[in-house]
């Protein structure tokens, strides 16, 4: 055991960390908005709106994350026409394109979390609320969206883990984060399990963190599952 | 438009037949990783079910691990380390020389270790979902556990699981895309190739794409197939 | 269910994926060898997926000289060294060259092959006007101080450009070494990826090996691309391509050693080299 050179990668690989960050939560951001926009054009009720929210949904789950990417960096910039646009500037980094990727990826999945957590509140309230006279906005955000985030939340928050291990990709696009820097380092060093079980441990711990974070929220957003206070010391009534 | 037919075509300059053995390979590496998940699965369900606390402690542990590390990083970490780990068990049994270990194997290993935990996850679900009663009255009567097992657990359980191995299905295959990583020339690998020696990136990975979007869709159908006839006879409310 | 039952089967699983497996004898009558596969004219591949080439060619060669039997395969570049040493195969023959970095790892033959490093860029660039176009520097001993001298004159001209090359390759080690803190390095898995990244107008420039550029620089797809600056050799960018083996492996490196010399001394090795890349790589004793 190596320690000094187990020491030595960690510290490495741990500058890789603030890109991997950035690339979770911009995306997983960026993505959730996209996905209330297609969950909500499934729910319209408009056929094409319907079909087109379905049609995304069904290419962008039914291939492999890393065909996106490849699509999106290698893929586009082969096209003068795509070169010369004003999207150029961000398609050319491998950050954007990553970020882009990623977005429309967990959009695809998200959508789907999103919608059923939408469909579950029971249409017994939203009728009620209808007959009160409660405008759609001030329906969706006083009785679906509480509600629907509740039920949302499990799914979700295994999307959110799923979303952080598939920021590894991005480094089949020249980006350095952990996954990348980890490649670096074993092209120099020739030392590939020693590496890799430092770049694992490093994710280890990002998700174990931020499952505790989901959990958390998840027994704060359900105060029905939590233990019951200890009763108050109320005085007896004088008699 | 000619270009592409021309570029994914069969005649002389066609890479149809290539990409066509591609998706082959991926099926067949989707396929060995798939089974294995499901044995992996059965064996962690089973530790977490009836083990001791030793046992459940390492099953969780299995799950957790694997389901908290980068897919591309368990393949890597197999590639690398698991031809050592085989040499080391061989040599243990009496073999002479280096065990090497082809991509195929160390990548369907590698998906099906991932495999497995999820896997896992859906034979616990399942079985779960058997009613009490059944299994309360077959070790009343007297059911030896290999019959329990065999006779009760398995029909149900598997027809409870079906739906959630679809989509396990669905993540193997997509997951086989990483092993091109690693050199094995299945669908993303061959494109690559192609998109390299041709200079026309585009047109092999929307290739590369619609067919994997062919073999999901296929997929699904088999799936759905599968649960109607696993739930016939069965009250849906 | 039983333990027993368990054990028995996770045996027979073991027994089953060993199968898949294979294990080496130590006569050497047959031998592994690792290629690459993507970096042309060493080593490529053909429309059918058959791995030809310089190196391909030579390989059988230095084969029947040693009278064994070959079996080549393809591997990615940057694993190849932690895989020849966890076993997969028993030599590299990928356009490898012998760095000091890599002897720490690996053991190595004679050179059968000599060639300079260079920059390739677009018409277009900035760098196209890179001085000294077409100059050979040494980065030995011998003419470390000019070639030094040179890389700083670049370093304005370069400065703040982004610059593709293969990751795990003298090449790379080269540009961390004299440029580290004045370009931006991308570095890419394969030379292909850096190609269309510098046809797509990603990086400014890429830099390999001129042997690997020129049938990239004259492909009819490429007419917007040129050489560019000086070359250099030796040094960190390494003393020639050899074969790599084990270090565990000294009759193999000897009999490996005894049919490169052999082949280099009677003209084999220039003749696959006209043939293959249009130039004579024979390394100059």
């Amino acid at each position: 055991m190596d320690f000094d050179f187990l020491r030595q990668t960690l510290l490495l690989l741990v500058a890789g960390v603030p890109l991997l960050l950035q690339l979770a939560f911009f995306s997983i951001a960026a993505g959730a908005a996209l996905a209330v926009l297609l969950a909500l054009m499934r729910l319209s009720g408009n056929p094409m709106l319907d079909h087109a929210a379905r049609s995304y949904v069904f290419v962008f789950r039914g291939t492999p994350l890393l065909v996106q990417i490849f699509l999106i960096y290698y893929g586009l910039g082969q096209f003068p026409e795509i070169r010369q646009s004003f999207a150029w500037p961000f398609l050319r980094e491998p950050y954007w394109c990553a970020l882009l990727a990623l977005t429309l990826n967990t959009a695809a999945y998200s959508s789907e979390i999103i919608r059923g957590g939408i469909l579950s509140v029971p249409f017994g309230q939203i009728e009620a609320a209808r007959a009160c006279g409660m405008s759609r906005s001030l329906i969706f955000r006083r009785i679906t969206v509480p509600q629907g985030l509740r039920v949302a939340l499990p799914a979700y928050g295994n999307e959110i883990i799923l979303m952080t291990r598939s920021t590894a990709l991005a480094s089949v696009i020249t980006l350095m984060e952990v996954t990348g820097i980890a490649s670096k380092i074993i092209s120099e060093t020739f030392r590939a399990v020693e590496v890799f079980i430092c770049a694992g441990a490093i994710y280890l711990i990002l998700n174990f963190a931020i499952s505790r974070a989901i959990a958390l929220l998840e027994r704060r957003l359900s105060p029905q599952t939590r233990e019951p206070a200890a009763p108050a010391n109320v005085p007896e009534p004088a008699r | 438009m000619i270009d592409y037919v021309d570029l994914m075509g069969f005649g002389p300059k066609g890479w149809g037949w290539l990409m066509l053995q591609a998706a082959l390979m991926t099926i067949a590496v989707s396929g060995t990783a798939f089974a294995l998940g499901s044995a992996l699965g059965a064996l962690i369900a089973w530790a977490r079910i009836e083990g001791n606390r030793l046992l459940r402690i390492a099953a969780d542990a299995y799950t957790t691990v694997l389901r908290g590390i980068p897919d591309l990083l368990v393949i890597f970490l197999l590639y690398f380390g698991g031809s050592e780990a085989l040499t080391a068990l061989a040599h243990a049994l009496g073999a002479k020389g280096f065990v090497g270990v082809n991509a195929f194997t160390a990548g369907a290993i590698a998906v099906g270790i991932i495999s497995g935990a999820y896997q896992s996850e859906i034979f616990r679900g399942a079985y779960q979902a058997i009613a009490r009663g059944e299994l309360e009255a077959a070790r009343a009567v007297g059911m030896p556990r290999w019959l329990l097992f065999r006779r009760i657990i398995v029909p149900q359980a598997l027809r409870f699981a079906i739906p959630g191995l679809g989509n396990v299905w669905q993540l193997a295959l997509k997951e086989s895309a990483l092993i091109s990583v690693v050199g094995l020339t299945e669908i993303l690998r061959q494109a690559q190739v192609g998109a390299g020696s041709t200079r026309q990136p585009f047109a092999f990975f929307i290739t590369a794409a619609a067919l994997y979007l062919v073999l999901s869709t296929l997929s699904g159908w088999g799936f759905q197939r599968a649960e109607a006839v696993g739930m016939r006879g069965v009250r849906r409310s | 269910m039983k333990l027993s039952k368990i054990l028995a089967a996770a045996l027979v699983a073991s027994m089953w994926v060993i199968s898949g497996a294979s294990a080496q004898p130590k006569d050497w009558s047959t031998i592994k060898i690792a290629t690459e596969g993507a970096y042309k004219p060493w080593n490529f591949t053909d429309s059918s997926g058959k791995l030809i080439g310089f190196e391909i060619d030579l390989a059988e060669d230095l084969c029947k000289r040693m009278k064994a039997k070959c079996e080549i395969v393809a591997q990615a570049f940057d694993g190849v060294i932690p895989a020849l040493n966890a076993g997969k195969f028993d030599a590299i023959m990928a356009g490898m060259n012998i760095t000091d970095k890599r002897k720490e790892a690996i053991a190595f033959t004679q050179t059968y092959g000599r060639t300079p490093s260079t920059f390739a860029v677009l018409k277009s660039n900035a760098l196209a006007k890179l001085p000294e176009a077409g100059k050979v520097y040494s980065l030995n001993a011998d003419g470390v101080v000019a070639a030094e001298k040179s890389l700083n004159d670049l370093k304005p001209m370069l400065k703040g450009k982004v610059i593709g090359v293969q990751t795990s390759t003298a090449q790379a080690n080269f540009l961390e070494k004299y440029f580290k803190d004045v370009i931006e390095i991308r570095q890419y898995k394969t030379t292909e990826q850096h190609d269309l990244d510098l046809a797509a107008g990603r990086v400014d420039a890429v830099f390999a090996s001129i042997s690997y550029l020129k049938s990239v620089v004259e492909a009819p797809e490429n007419k917007e691309m040129m050489f560019a600056g000086p070359r250099y050799g030796g040094g960190a960018l390494g003393f020639g391509v050899a074969v790599g083996l084990r270090k565990s492996d000294p009759e193999l490196l000897a009999k490996f050693d005894a049919a490169v010399v052999a082949a280099v001394a009677d003209g084999t090795v220039k003749t696959l080299s006209m043939k293959w890349f249009g130039f004579d790589v024979t390394p100059v004793r």
